[in-house]
């Protein structure tokens, strides 16, 4: 009701809830080596979303018999602070947090040379500090940006974003109302280079050609968020300009 | 050649791509076959409903059991569905007993993605007093044999579950919740369908089999229902997809959903 009519008051165009045009991203800020104790580290904010994650290794693995002879087992853990949500969250992990733990590896394994490093182990840590839609995209771009300043061998950063349907239209990067109230989500998480979707959920009801046009836009998502992603690596290295 | 699975795995891939090469699987399937689905339903007596259902060697029972409890804090006035799944030691040498695996979890989770996308159980109808007492629905899959493919086998054998499901009607007498001795229908009429399929080098292959699952590139799980429209996606695996693949993935999904829906109201 309230928003119909502040519609007809205003007489402007199709708005969101936070005013950005439907393929606007929410403002994005990514810093790497962030944690001294960590072989490499990563905060993200992305909107209110604030993810801190921490990369150790490759090192030895522990239990060894969990350990592969022919490769480096990739281990994530996606865990959120009780505070991260409102009302207060268990610090104990739910099954939702299990399975964006597994979705993030299967998102992150194939960028990383996993190959040269056989017995050993890659362990990425993802602390949500604060929620706000979008969680499991921030933490797998953060986590990307940890792993290139852990000094892994990776194919192609992997740059994660998701589009869905509000209020009838496709929009990009939902905010945590968007995701609650909207039609549809679609994490999606890519590799730019190599042209690799590695990450694809969804949820809600969509059309194929819906579907499609909400995989498409994510992509354009993920493109810009690659450039920044480049840049926070190039900032932590000094870089200012890429050398021609 | 993967270089992500062991010597075995590697063997066994060779044998599969061959014959997926030669358009033939190792079971004689073609690439975008199911095995055979046969549907039971009602196995369970003392369950509000229950399914069993076989997709070839793979066996999964699923019950449902519903109760009086609280509401969720932030949805009062609405019914509660809790999915969970069992990988019980009997299905495969490979399970243990013990806390679920991620693979349970993710299982679980899919499938109950599907029910509630597609929104098969209208949550307001299950309030009986708004804000204190609403219906909880626990829906249980049961893993008895692992034979590849348990997501698409679970989400016949839950929708299969709760389009037989008898609620037990309660009444409310000063306050007081009671339950009666009468039912009625839990009316589950949208039906949505899981279709799986994994990518093995260049071929994407149908319902795979266990062997194919444990040398699989990658997974796609597309829930479709009766209008065509997708309610869920799960993608899982260590390699990528191009978007080509994926677009014929959605279309095979869309293709292959309504010969399974059949299978479930074949039995009504």
């Amino acid at each position: 009701m309230s928003k119909k009519k502040s519609r007809s008051r205003k007489k402007k165009k199709w708005e969101r809830v936070d005013g950005r045009e439907p393929n606007e991203l929410r403002p994005i800020k990514i810093e790497s080596g962030v944690l001294p104790n960590a072989d490499g580290s990563s905060y993200i904010e992305m909107g209110r979303n604030k993810i801190i994650v921490g990369v150790f290794g490759p090192g030895e693995m522990h239990p060894k018999h969990l350990a592969k002879p022919h490769m480096a087992v990739l281990r994530c853990r996606y865990h959120m602070a009780p505070f991260s949500t409102d009302p207060r969250r268990s610090p104990a992990p739910s099954r939702r947090d299990n399975e964006i733990s597994m979705v993030m590896r299967y998102a992150l394994e194939p960028a990383i040379f996993l190959e040269r490093y056989p017995r050993s182990c890659i362990d990425v840590y993802a602390e949500v500090l604060q929620a706000d839609g979008g969680t499991r995209c921030a933490s797998i771009n953060a986590a990307t940006v940890a792993l290139v300043d852990a000094g892994i061998p990776m194919r192609d950063l992997v740059v994660s974003c998701a589009a869905g349907k509000y209020d009838g239209k496709v929009i990009l990067d939902l905010g945590d109302y968007e995701d609650k109230e909207g039609e549809a989500d679609v994490p999606v998480a890519y590799m730019p280079k190599l042209s690799k979707v590695t990450l694809l959920q969804m949820d809600g009801i969509l059309s194929s050609e819906e579907l499609e046009k909400c995989i498409h836009l994510s992509i354009e998502g993920c493109n810009q968020i690659y450039e920044m992603q480049r840049e926070a690596l190039k900032k932590k290295y000094g870089i200012e300009k890429e050398e021609k | 050649m993967s270089p992500r699975h062991g010597i075995v795995p590697r063997l066994k891939r060779k044998k599969i791509q061959e014959a997926i090469g030669s358009g033939k699987r190792m079971d004689g399937r073609e690439l975008d076959d199911y095995r055979e689905i046969v549907v039971k339903l009602g196995v369970i007596e003392k369950a509000e409903g229950s399914a069993e259902v076989f997709l070839g060697d793979t066996r999964v029972i699923v019950g449902v059991k519903i109760k009086c409890g609280a509401p969720f804090e932030d949805t009062p006035d609405e019914g509660v569905i809790i999915c969970n799944a069992e990988f019980v030691p009997i299905a495969s040498p490979n399970f243990e007993p013990g806390p679920p695996r991620e693979e349970s979890i993710e299982l679980a989770r899919v499938v109950d993605r599907g029910l509630r996308s597609a929104e098969v159980v209208d949550f307001s109808k299950l309030a009986i007093v708004p804000g204190k007492h609403v219906y909880v629905i626990n829906i249980d899959i049961y893993i008895l044999n692992y034979a590849g493919n348990l997501i698409d086998a679970s989400a016949i054998a839950a929708l299969a579950a709760l389009r037989e499901t008898m609620k037990p009607i309660y009444k409310v007498k000063d306050g007081e919740i009671l339950l009666t001795d009468k039912k009625e229908p839990l009316k589950a009429e949208k039906m949505p369908v899981a279709v799986t399929m994994v990518k093995i080098g260049d071929s994407i292959v149908l319902d795979p089999s266990a062997d194919e699952e444990e040398v699989m590139d990658a997974r796609l799980t597309m829930t479709v229902d009766e209008d065509g429209n997708i309610c869920t996606i799960q993608k899982s695996g260590s390699y990528g997809l191009t978007l080509e693949e994926i677009e014929k993935a959605l279309n095979i999904a869309v293709e292959k959903a309504p010969g399974i829906r059949s299978k479930i109201t074949g039995n009504d």
